[in-house]
Order: structure tokens, then sequence, then C-alpha cells
């Protein structure tokens, strides 16, 4: 007999999911890396702006205590890399969820109303799309000085263009179907339906869409701090840690080595479990860009 | 194709005004002058100062006057460099600029296109799981992480290369920059490359050849690459972007002379004209760029002029 229950998008999409090894290894992963950051601070004996003074700019080792060594202030830089990584995963998924937001609203009410408005909106994003964020973040950096609220809100910014795009697109092809049209001859108005008709079922693309933003965000933070416009010291982030790496790359292997590739297994994950959510969601587009 | 061709240059035009316009407000609306400093000034040599950078004049006629001076090919002077103009400092780092950049493009689309054709010929086999596995690792490791562990794989340890600098662009000191730039763009033109042509390669046209008994390696040159180049061509736009964004770390990075270096420098001594000169000269080929390339897909595919 074959199970005739009615199963939803979810439940197909999460099988799909578990069997793509890469994916669910990278969703194990991410988890571990998770927890790592958020508990081991705690568990470890120094914090991330303690000074060792019998330990400076030493190399990894058991015995003294510093599993990934020290840097040349002597601070310790297994607890400095886990701080850099609650740093960088924080800005991640908080620029995500403002890109989110912003990306939700502008595409659903564009492609929602239609017409000149949706014009006008599609508009704006063509013409914001052209710019250089990249540069105009940095110039805000320059400018305002360099606090972590400012990250969060240039970084978001950035992202909720293609967001936007995605969304509209969706919501075009929502709006005519049936169940939005009961609601609407039922006299719910265009805020409501939006809400709670078309934003649901845009959530599959859009958590495709959030898991592949999540390691751009992280590139982008990094990157502005490893130019040193990113977060303040004594706090640090993954990209100023490689930053402070590759100033000591002669003598200190080990301080670009363990944020680096920290990092980079990190936007790995991502990328994985990205992929492997898009083939599980959408099965439509399974070429691979 | 002329009415093609003016529609996107009316849209190019509002975002060259849009970022001129963020930009220099930005500025003025950033705390703090180019020129506070610790000691305080006799207020007639901080007027003449303001005087002589026409400071002194309301907003909209100094945004007036800096758009008079960009077309002119003119971005003010410099307040960090005193004896230098903004122009000048971005003439003496183009040509390094250029080159690593250039040269990186020119990587970025062979080798990508090759790998991404080789990846799509052999779909789920050994050479496409090695090219999607390697440009995995292009995208999901940025620039500025390769860089330094390749300095430390190839330089430091192993002293095939030098660590930086600039050689007067001899190719041993070409060569990383070049590579670490141009790998997230090769594999992002690698997977794009890769699935273009297996849709291409799907389609009745492609049948009818193979059917016809054309080898396959003529298949691919003359019926298959064309048409799978289409997205690689639009992503030419966002790669120009991405290049001129990583160009400015790896110039810090291996020590060269670009203009990225200039930017760094600038951006962390509040150099404001010097930024935002290179935020409007950047902005300017990326905006033309774009446009080039748009121009340049209407030319070879009709439907897209058709369609708007």
């Amino acid at each position: 007999m074959t199970d005739l229950s009615p199963r939803s998008l979810w439940q197909d999409a999460w099988d799909a999911l578990r069997l793509n090894r890469a994916a669910m290894a990278a969703l194990w992963m991410l988890g571990i890396l998770v927890a790592a950051v958020l508990i081991l601070p705690l568990l470890l004996p120094w914090t991330y702006e303690q000074t060792d003074w019998d330990a400076i700019a030493t190399a990894p080792s058991i015995a003294s205590g510093h599993w990934f060594g020290t840097d040349s202030l002597g601070r310790d830089l297994l607890v400095r890399t886990l701080w850099g990584g609650r740093i960088s995963l924080l800005v991640a998924f908080v620029a995500t969820g403002v890109s989110l937001a912003i990306g939700i609203t502008w595409g659903a009410i564009a492609g929602y109303v239609g017409g000149r408005l949706d014009q006008l909106m599609m508009r704006v994003v063509d013409i914001l799309y052209a710019l250089p964020f990249m540069f105009l973040v940095i110039l805000l950096m320059v400018l305002f000085g360099r606090n972590i609220f400012l990250i969060f809100v240039a970084i978001g910014a950035i992202n909720w263009l293609d967001m936007a795009r995605i969304v509209r697109g969706q919501t075009l092809s929502l709006k005519n179907r049936e169940f939005v049209e009961a609601a609407r001859a039922g006299g719910v108005p265009a805020s409501r339906i939006i809400r709670r008709h078309i934003v649901p079922n845009l959530l599959g693309v859009v958590v495709v869409y959030v898991t592949l933003t999540i390691p751009h965000v992280i590139i982008v933070e990094s990157f502005l701090s490893f130019l040193g416009l990113g977060v303040q010291e004594p706090m640090t982030s993954w990209g100023a840690l490689v930053n402070e790496g590759a100033q000591e790359l002669e003598t200190s292997w080990w301080m670009i080595v363990f944020p680096g590739v920290l990092l980079a297994a990190t936007l790995y994950c991502f990328n994985f479990l990205g992929d492997g959510l898009r083939d599980a969601l959408d099965p439509r587009d399974r070429s691979g860009t | 194709m002329l009415r093609f061709t003016l529609q996107r240059l009316l849209t190019g035009i509002p975002t060259l005004l849009v970022l001129i316009a963020l930009a220099f407000f930005l500025i003025r609306a950033a705390p703090g002058g180019p020129f506070d400093t610790e000691r305080q000034l006799a207020p007639e040599i901080e007027a003449a100062i303001r005087k002589a950078y026409h400071l002194d004049e309301p907003l909209p006629q100094q945004f007036a006057r800096y758009l008079g001076g960009l077309v002119r090919g003119d971005f003010g002077p410099s307040f960090q460099y005193r004896e230098y103009t903004v122009t000048e400092l971005i003439v003496a780092g183009l040509p390094v600029s250029m080159t690593v950049g250039g040269l990186a493009m020119l990587v970025a689309v062979l080798v990508g296109v090759a790998a991404g054709t080789t990846a799509a010929l052999r779909q789920n086999r050994m050479a496409d799981h090695a090219v999607m596995a390697a440009a995995m690792t292009g995208i999901s490791v940025p620039s500025f992480v390769m860089a330094p562990l390749l300095i430390l794989l190839l330089a430091v340890g192993l002293r095939w290369l030098p660590a930086g600098g600039y050689g007067d662009g001899h190719w041993r000191y070409l060569l990383l920059p070049v590579l670490t730039l141009a790998l997230p763009q090769i594999a992002y033109i690698a997977r794009l490359t890769r699935a273009s042509m297996i849709e291409v390669l799907r389609s009745p046209y492609i049948r009818t050849a193979r059917a016809q008994g054309l080898a396959l390696r003529t298949i691919v040159l003359r019926h298959a690459l064309k048409p799978t180049l289409l997205p690689v061509m639009s992503y030419l736009g966002p790669a120009t972007a991405a290049l001129l964004t990583g160009s400015v770390v790896i110039e810090q990075i291996f020590g060269l002379p670009g203009i990225g270096r200039f930017f760094v420098n600038g951006a962390l001594n509040r150099d404001y004209t010097l930024v935002m000169g290179v935020v409007v000269f950047y902005g300017v080929l990326i905006v033309v760029f774009n446009f080039l390339v748009d121009v340049v897909y209407g030319l070879l595919d009709p439907r897209i002029r058709h369609r708007t």
C-alpha cells in the first residue's frame, strides 16, 4: 500500500535534501561551527583581549594551551578566531535579515500592485543595481566611522536588490492564481493578501536565496574588515584576523592559516547547503549555475 | 538597434548621476571636515582655505562645480597628497591596475569558458566533478584569503615567486595577483558556461547537426559556442565590477602601486576627494562597461533588442 496522505512541499524538500550528502554534511558542519563559536569561548581560559605575557607570537602547541598559537600581542588565537566567527556570523545573519525585509517588501509590493508603480520601483532597482555598491559602502565606512550597526545596514542595503527582483517575479506569477483571486473576491485588503497569501508562498525561493546570500555577506564583511574598515580592535572578525595574519605572513603562518581556513570552510558549507536546497526546493533548475 | 542603444543610454545616465550625487552628498553629510587639525587655525586662514577649495559656496553650486570638473576629467585636489590632484593620482595608478585587471579578465574568460565547456561535454563524469569542485573552491575562498595562503606557500615557503611588488610588470610579479584576482571569476564563468552549454547541447538544432554526422568538435565550436556565450557575455558587466572591487585588496596584499592602493590609503586617511574620485572613476568605468556589454549583447541576440 502506498501512503496517500498529503505531503507538504517542505516535507518533500527535506526528504530530497537528506539524500544530498554534501548538503547534509554542510548542515552538520555549520551546526557544529555555530555551537563551537557560541560555547567554546566560555570554556577557554583566555578572553579575546587578554595578553599572555609568557607567550607572545608563539606557534600552536598543545602544551602551552594555545592550540592555535598566539598573535604578536600574545592573545590566544583560538579564542580570537571563535570570537571572529561570532561577529562574522552575527553580521551575516542580521545583514541578510535586513536585505530580506527590504527585498520581500519591495518586490512583493511592486509585483502585486503592478502597473506604473511596478515600473517605477523596478527602475529604481535597475539604477541601484548598476552602482558599484562596494565602493559606496567603503565611502560610507570612511565617512561615518566604523560601527557595527552601520555595517549591518550597509551590507543589508546592498543585497536586497536581487531579493526584490526574485520576489517580484514570483509574485507576478502568484497573483493571478485562484486562491489569491478568491481572497480578493472575498474583499481581503491588498496588504493582507500580500502578507497572508503571497509571502508564505514565496518562502521556498527565499530560503534558497538566503542560504546563498549569507556567504556573500560574510565575504563583504570580511572584505571591509580586511581593509581595516570593519569592527574595531580589540574586537575582531574573520576578515580582520586574516588581515593581521597577512601582515605577519613571514613570521607567524598560523595567524593566517587558522582564521583563513575556517572562513573558507564556512563559506563552502553555506554554498553546498544552498546548492542542495535549490535542488530540493526548485526542481526546475538542476543545471547548477 | 539605434533605439535599443539609446534606451540603454537612458538607463546609464541616471545611474551615473545618482552615483555622483550619492557620493557627493554623503561626503558633505559626514561629520568633520577635511581640514580639521589638532591645532586651532586662525579664523581668517580657515576662511581662506574654505574659499580656495570653494567650500564656502552653497551646496548646489558646489555640486555643479564638481560635475563641471568631472566632465573635463578634473576630480579636484587631493586633500592628503597636497601637491597632487586626484586625477594625477588616478593616472599614476592606472597602468598597473589596468594591466592586472585586464589580464585577470582575459584569464577568467578564457579559462572559465574552456573549463565550463569541458565539464559540460563530460557531464556527471570525473572531469565534470573535478571542474565543479574547483569552481566551488573559487567561489568559496575569497581572494583576500587565497592570496596570502598562496604567498605563504609559493613565495615564503617554496621561494618560487616574489611575495609582492610590481617589478615593472615582469610576469613573475604579475602571476599571483592576476591568478588570485581571476580565480573567483573563473569559477563563476565556468559554472555559467557549463549550465548554458548543457542546455544548448539539448536543443533540436544540435541534434540535427549530430544526425548529419558532424564531428563533435565542429558542433561545439561552430554551432554551440556562440549561444552558450550569451549568458557569459551578460555576466561580464558584474565581473568587471567584481574585478575592480577585488583589485583593491589584491593591490593592497601584493603591494602593487595601482589605483586601489591609493583608494585604501585615502580611505584610512579620510582623504575625501581621493576616495570619492576613485569611487566615481570606477563607477563610471562599470556603468560604461555595462552599457557596452548591453549593446554588444543586443547586436548578438536580436531577441533582446525587440523585447523592450
